[in-house]
Formats: C-alpha cells, sequence, structure tokens
C-alpha cells in the first residue's frame, strides 16, 4: 500500500492494539451499529424458524415448508412490510431535523381513499374514460402524488414558516386527514380498484417473474461494483488513505452474495397451482405436469427498494440531504451558515407527503379497496421503524437502510407471531418491549462509542 | 497598506480613506430593552478593532446585526464606501464578512470536511456533493492551521475544543474573507491555543482582513487591538487608539463608563467625564 496513508505508522500501531475485529472493521469501514441491526434481525428470525418448526412439527432446517424461513414467508414478509418502510425513508428525515410526523398513517388513508374514488368513481362516472383504460392508474397515482405533495407541503408551511411545533401540526393532521378520509364516501369502501393499479400492490401478477429479477439483481450487482470502483478511484485522485484490496472485494462480494440469495428466494416462491392453470387456460394451453412459475421481486418491494435508494442518495449526496443533517445537529449553526432553515423544513414534508401517497398507492393496490380505516396506526409503526433503525430523536442521527432495516424486523416479530399462533394483544406487548429494548441498546452503545 | 502593517495606524491618517466597514446608527431593541442604540462603529482594511463591554452590553448583538444573523432595527452598514443590505448570514458572507462565534456555531453530528463546506458545498459537475474535493481542500486549510489535525471522517462534536476551533475558524478564512469577526475568540482555550490565535491575528492583519475582536476581557485583547470601542448598556461610551490609553483607564470605560483623555467619548460616556475630557 505504497499510495495510502501519510499517517500509516500511527495507524499501524493502533491497530495493533485493535485486535482481529476491530482491524477487520476498520479495514473494511463498517458501521458497527448497522451491522448489530442486521445481527438482530438474523438472531430473531433464526428464532422464529425454530419456534415456528416446532410448532409445525417440522425439521428447523426445512426451508421448503410453511415455517418462518420459507421462501412463502419471506416473499410476503417482503411485501407486508414494503408500505411502512417507504414512509420510514422519509420519516428519518424528518425525525433527524428534530421534528415528528404524526398524520402519516391518517395521510396514507385519505390520499389511498381520494385515488380510489378516483380510479373507480371519478374518472369514468364523471370524465367517462372506461374502466380499464391504460390511462386511468396513471391519472389516479398522479393524482394521489400531487396530493400527498400538497398536503405535506401545507403542513410543512405551517411548520417551518408559521412556526408552529410539528408534534402540534401533525397531530392536527392525523385527525384532519381521516376525518376527511371519511368524509370522501361518508365510510363506504371503495372497491375494486384498476387492474394496472392493482401490480403496485403485489401478489403473483404483481410481481416481475423470475428473468426480470435475475436482470435487476445483476444491475444492483453491477452498481455495487461501479460504486465501489468509482468511491476508490476518487480517493486515489486525492491521496486519501485506502481501503486494502480484501477488504473492497469482500464488500462486494458479500453485498452481490446478499442481493443474488434474495432475488434467488424471490425465485423459489411459486405461483399456487390454482393461478398457474388459469395463466395457461388464458394462454389456450394445457398446464403442463409440474409447472412452475417463480413470483420474483414482487413490485411494491422494488418500489420499496427504489424510494430506499432515492432517500439514501438525497441523504447523502444533495445539498439537501447535508442541510438537513447540520440542522439537526444545530439548527443555530445551521442558520449562521446561511442556510434556509424553513425551506429545507418545508420540502422535507413535501417529501413526506409524497411518500406517504406511494404508501398509499401501494397499499389500497393490496387491498384491492380504499377504505377509510387505511393506514390506521402506520405512524407509529412508521416512527418506531426509523427509530429501531437508530435514527435518534434528540435529532442529527439516523440512516434510511438503518430505517428500512427497522421496519423489516418489526414486520418480522408481527408475522412471525401470527405464524406461532400469539395472540394480538400480545403481539402489542411484544412490538412495544422490542421498540424500548432497541432504543435502551442502542443508548448504551452510544455511550460506550464515546 | 504598508503604513497599517504590523502597528497601530493612526486614526488621523485614515481618516482621508474609505473605511472597509461603516456601520451607523445602528439599533435594536428586544421587547422594551434597547439592546443597541444609536451606535457607530468603522473599521480600516488591516486593521484590528477590539470591542468591549460587559456580558451583556451589547456587543454580540451588534456584530450580530453585521454578520446578518440579528436583523437590524434601523442603522446603514457600509462596505468599502457602499451601501451593504445585510439582512441574513449569506448576504454578509457574499460581502466577504465572516465570522467565528464564541459557540463555533458548528454543527456537531457531521465532520470537520462538512461543516468547513456548510452552506457553500463543492459540487460536481451532476449537481451532488463533490465531498472528495471538499476533503482535499479541507486537508489543505487544516493542514496549514493545525497540522496534527487528521480526524476529517468523524463528527466534529468527538473532537477537543481547539480542533473544533480550528474548524471554526479554517471555515472563517478558507472563503476569502475582508472582515473577520471573532466573538470571544479565547475564552475556551488554554494558553498555547491563545497564542496560535494571536499569531493568526497578526498574520490575517498583515494580510488586509479587517478583524473585530470582541471580548469582554481586556487583557485577552489589549496587545491585538488598533483601537478599541467600549460598549455599555447599548451605547459606545469611547473609541480610543490602543496606544493612547493604558489598561486600567479602558477598565474605567468598561466598568464606569468613564471617558479617559486619551479617548472619544460616545453617546454612552458618563455626563461628568465627557465635561472632564
Amino acid at each position: 500500500m505504497t499510495e495510502t496513508l501519510t499517517n500509516a505508522p500511527v495507524d499501524q500501531a493502533r491497530s495493533l492494539e485493535e485486535g482481529a475485529l476491530g482491524r477487520f472493521l476498520k479495514a473494511t469501514e463498517l458501521d458497527t451499529r448497522m451491522l448489530g441491526m442486521v445481527g438482530a434481525l438474523l438472531l430473531i428470525w433464526i428464532g422464529l424458524q425454530f419456534l415456528s418448526s416446532l410448532r409445525l412439527g417440522v425439521s428447523p432446517f426445512d426451508f421448503d415448508g410453511r415455517a418462518f424461513l420459507s421462501p412463502r414467508n419471506l416473499w410476503n414478509l417482503s411485501v407486508q412490510s414494503s408500505s411502512i418502510a417507504i414512509m420510514a425513508t422519509g420519516m428519518v428525515l424528518v425525525i433527524v431535523t428534530r421534528n415528528i410526523d404524526l398524520s402519516v398513517g391518517s395521510l396514507l388513508g385519505f390520499v389511498g381513499m381520494i385515488m380510489g374514488v378516483t380510479q373507480a368513481e371519478f374518472l369514468s362516472g364523471v370524465l367517462g374514460i372506461p374502466f380499464g383504460h391504460s390511462s386511468v392508474w396513471m391519472i389516479s397515482l398522479a393524482v394521489g402524488l400531487v396530493l400527498g405533495l400538497g398536503i405535506g407541503a401545507i403542513q410543512g408551511f405551517l411548520i417551518a414558516y408559521a412556526a408552529i411545533p410539528a408534534f402540534i401540526v401533525t397531530l392536527g393532521g392525523l385527525l384532519v386527514w381521516r376525518g376527511a378520509a371519511w368524509w370522501v364516501t361518508s365510510g363506504r369502501t371503495v372497491a375494486p380498484m384498476d387492474a394496472t393499479f392493482r401490480l403496485m400492490g403485489g401478489g403473483p401478477t404483481g410481481s416481475i417473474g423470475a428473468t426480470w429479477s435475475w436482470v435487476v439483481a445483476l444491475v444492483a450487482c453491477l452498481g455495487v461494483v461501479f460504486m465501489l470502483i468509482s468511491a476508490r478511484r476518487q480517493r486515489i485522485r486525492f491521496n486519501f488513505p485506502l481501503r486494502p484490496v480484501w477488504a473492497e472485494a469482500l464488500l462486494g462480494s458479500v453485498s452481490c452474495a446478499v442481493i443474488l440469495g434474495a432475488v434467488w428466494i424471490a425465485n423459489s416462491y411459486p405461483w399456487p397451482i390454482g393461478i398457474v392453470r388459469r395463466y395457461y387456460q388464458d394462454l389456450g394451453l394445457e398446464a403442463p405436469e409440474g409447472a412452475f412459475i417463480a413470483h420474483g421481486i414482487a413490485i411494491p418491494v422494488l418500489i420499496a427498494i427504489v424510494a430506499g435508494v432515492a432517500v439514501t442518495f438525497i441523504s447523502k449526496r444533495t445539498r439537501f440531504g447535508r442541510y438537513v443533517f447540520a440542522i439537526g445537529g444545530n439548527p443555530e449553526a445551521a442558520v449562521l451558515a446561511g442556510i434556509n432553515t424553513r425551506w429545507v423544513t418545508m420540502k422535507i414534508f413535501m417529501l413526506m407527503g409524497l411518500l406517504v401517497a406511494i404508501s398509499a398507492a401501494v397499499s389500497t393496490a393490496r387491498l384491492n379497496a380504499a377504505t377509510n380505516a387505511q393506514g390506521t396506526l402506520d405512524e407509529l409503526l412508521v416512527i418506531a421503524a426509523a427509530v429501531i433503525g437508530g435514527t435518534s430523536l434528540s435529532g442529527g442521527v439516523g440512516t434510511v437502510a438503518g430505517a428500512m432495516i427497522g421496519a423489516v424486523l418489526m414486520q418480522s416479530l408481527a408475522s412471525g407471531m401470527i405464524l406461532l399462533g400469539v395472540d394480538t394483544p400480545l403481539q402489542n406487548v411484544v412490538v412495544g418491549s422490542v421498540l424500548v429494548l432497541a432504543v435502551w441498546l442502542d443508548t448504551v452503545y452510544r455511550r460506550r462509542s464515546k | 497598506m504598508n503604513e497599517v502593517k504590523g502597528g497601530s495606524a493612526p486614526v488621523a491618517e485614515q481618516q482621508g480613506k474609505t473605511p472597509l466597514v461603516e456601520m451607523n446608527g445602528m439599533a435594536k431593541s428586544f421587547g422594551g430593552l434597547r439592546a443597541v442604540d444609536n451606535v457607530d462603529i468603522n473599521l480600516f482594511p488591516g486593521e484590528v478593532v477590539g470591542i468591549l463591554g460587559h456580558n451583556g452590553a451589547g456587543k454580540t448583538v451588534l456584530i450580530k446585526m453585521l454578520s446578518g444573523a440579528i436583523q437590524r432595527d434601523s442603522g446603514t452598514i457600509r462596505i468599502n464606501g457602499r451601501d451593504a443590505p445585510i439582512n441574513n448570514p449569506r448576504d454578509a458572507k457574499n460581502f466577504g464578512i465572516e465570522t467565528i462565534y464564541q459557540t463555533l456555531a458548528l454543527a456537531d453530528n457531521v465532520d470537520a470536511t462538512a461543516n468547513l463546506f456548510l452552506g457553500r458545498e463543492l459540487m460536481t459537475r451532476w449537481g451532488t456533493l463533490d465531498d472528495a474535493a471538499m476533503e482535499a481542500e479541507a486537508r489543505k486549510v487544516m493542514g496549514r492551521l493545525n497540522p496534527r489535525f487528521v480526524r476529517f471522517k468523524e463528527p466534529v462534536i468527538a473532537l477537543s475544543g481547539g480542533q473544533r476551533q480550528s474548524v471554526a475558524i479554517a471555515r472563517a478564512i478558507h472563503f476569502n474573507a475582508r472582515v473577520l469577526i471573532m466573538d470571544e475568540p479565547t475564552a475556551a482555550l488554554g494558553p498555547q491555543e491563545t497564542a496560535q490565535v494571536a499569531d493568526l491575528v497578526k498574520q490575517l492583519k498583515s494580510e488586509g482582513i479587517g478583524i473585530f475582536l470582541i471580548s469582554h476581557d481586556i487583557h485577552d485583547v489589549f496587545g491585538l487591538c488598533d483601537r478599541l470601542y467600549v460598549i455599555k448598556n447599548g451605547q459606545v461610551v469611547g473609541m480610543a487608539k490602543t496606544s493612547d490609553v493604558t489598561k486600567d483607564e479602558v477598565l474605567g470605560m468598561i466598568i464606569l463608563g468613564k471617558c479617559p483623555p486619551g479617548a472619544i467619548p460616545g453617546p454612552g460616556a458618563m455626563r461628568e467625564a465627557v465635561a472632564a475630557a
């Protein structure tokens, strides 16, 4: 490593004291907190696998049955987590700036209801666009996104410019949008949704199939490799300390293995036999013996991943993201540095509104209906996901990836307990305790790392 | 700039020149309290001007009006003889006015590089943050100020007081400041670091930068300043060349508002003192 550090002797001396694990972490520059979270998630998964296979009376190493770690359950888990995960990405930015958004659940209900009414009643009944027309889903989605953005802007304006605390504005929003959702149809459930719109909710047709899943995996792997290489090039260009080559290779191959493994699991979950038969019937063919059509990645999961990557990009690589964290760390310093903190705050809530609208589309599509109870208590799940994912309520700290893992972790507990036949009240007890435990562990970690 | 280099430039000599900063009739009230009341202050290039006064005398409010952090009620600010409409920190920075606040005003959770470029990030041609270029610049400027500084990747909360101070100073001088405001620059520093700050002030002065030193402690700044303004209850007690007054006389100005013969009294001076002068 001739091209590396100017302060190499110091680093070497220090790394000798740190032991193998310390050296490994230093070389790979991995975030230990993120690693801990992934470890906790894996532990929960393994625990649930043992308990569920015990209950079913099968071997805990049987991954094909109906136990927790089966393609079927993991695929469903990914779909169930996506709505909360999408909103959690935005909630990270909200909480990082020392704000809170309690309105996301109600807003999801309201936006979902408007999108439902738009496609099921307004477009065909008032504008005369036939149900099933290809523009229906696009118009409905666009209406929802604009509405979410607009409501986010209103709430953001009240918080940033009228200086009303976010807690109050969004607590008001929680009541207002839930009431508004009821008002749209006087509480009536709206169904069914447009067939194309419904793809956003997942299910056998709302998945991209084996081939495209492999394409996505390949593109993602190439992306990872490209990012590692370009980051290394940048560091060489400016003569910065470099990671050892083995660490880069390890990071790259582990990331690619995880991506490929996840897609492999999604591709191991076949369509139910009834749907396969109907599929061949529609093609005018006889279903072959032992026909296997894989789900592949579900579209809502794809949407959540795109949202996660996009918000991560915004928070790490753009000026806006830098300001979000600076405001969270020291609002006064941000103002003194010439940052328009009010406009930044308003934009955060606009982004949050947009993400809520996307989640509303996903959950309305998944339910194939818009109900006025949709999204009830989602605000708490979203906040809990962000907090379990390491977002600090005192501001300045948080990662989008962590919040998404937090969403998956909570959904894992919920669906795992359903699998185990745990009563609903006890489920709430467990999830609530895990939230408190996670935050406590994080506090301990932070105190020790100081 | 030669005649002002290193020494105290006589006020008379400067009267023909255009001041770098000219503040006239500056006023700011909070409720019924007149924090700054009709203050006139000026600063010439390459000059170090001390603004002294008790805690609560109004010096920080005055200086925050210049740095755009507080909006003034009335008064005019001229930079190089031209009206400078400074209404927020960004305006002030555009006029080359940089401030090192007593609190340092660092975002504790982000690293030194991000703090250095906060509000003035370098961007790539795709409109994203150019972190590598910023870190390279940060390494250069920190290398000059504090060669032992290596912790570019850590949140500044993990740094020592002196290191944090270097980050704040680097941020103020990296962007070609013409006017530097230092609010209690040495209040939190040890003797060695205080000496470093003094060296820095001399160096910047020799580069023609005008510097305001804000302090409540006369001993911190007396040796560095060419001129002093003393503020009491939001008004100027008096202005003096450092060479014309003693530390005790300045203390009298700060504590009693008594203007010595070597100073030019302002509106805040004690009546008898004015009469005596």
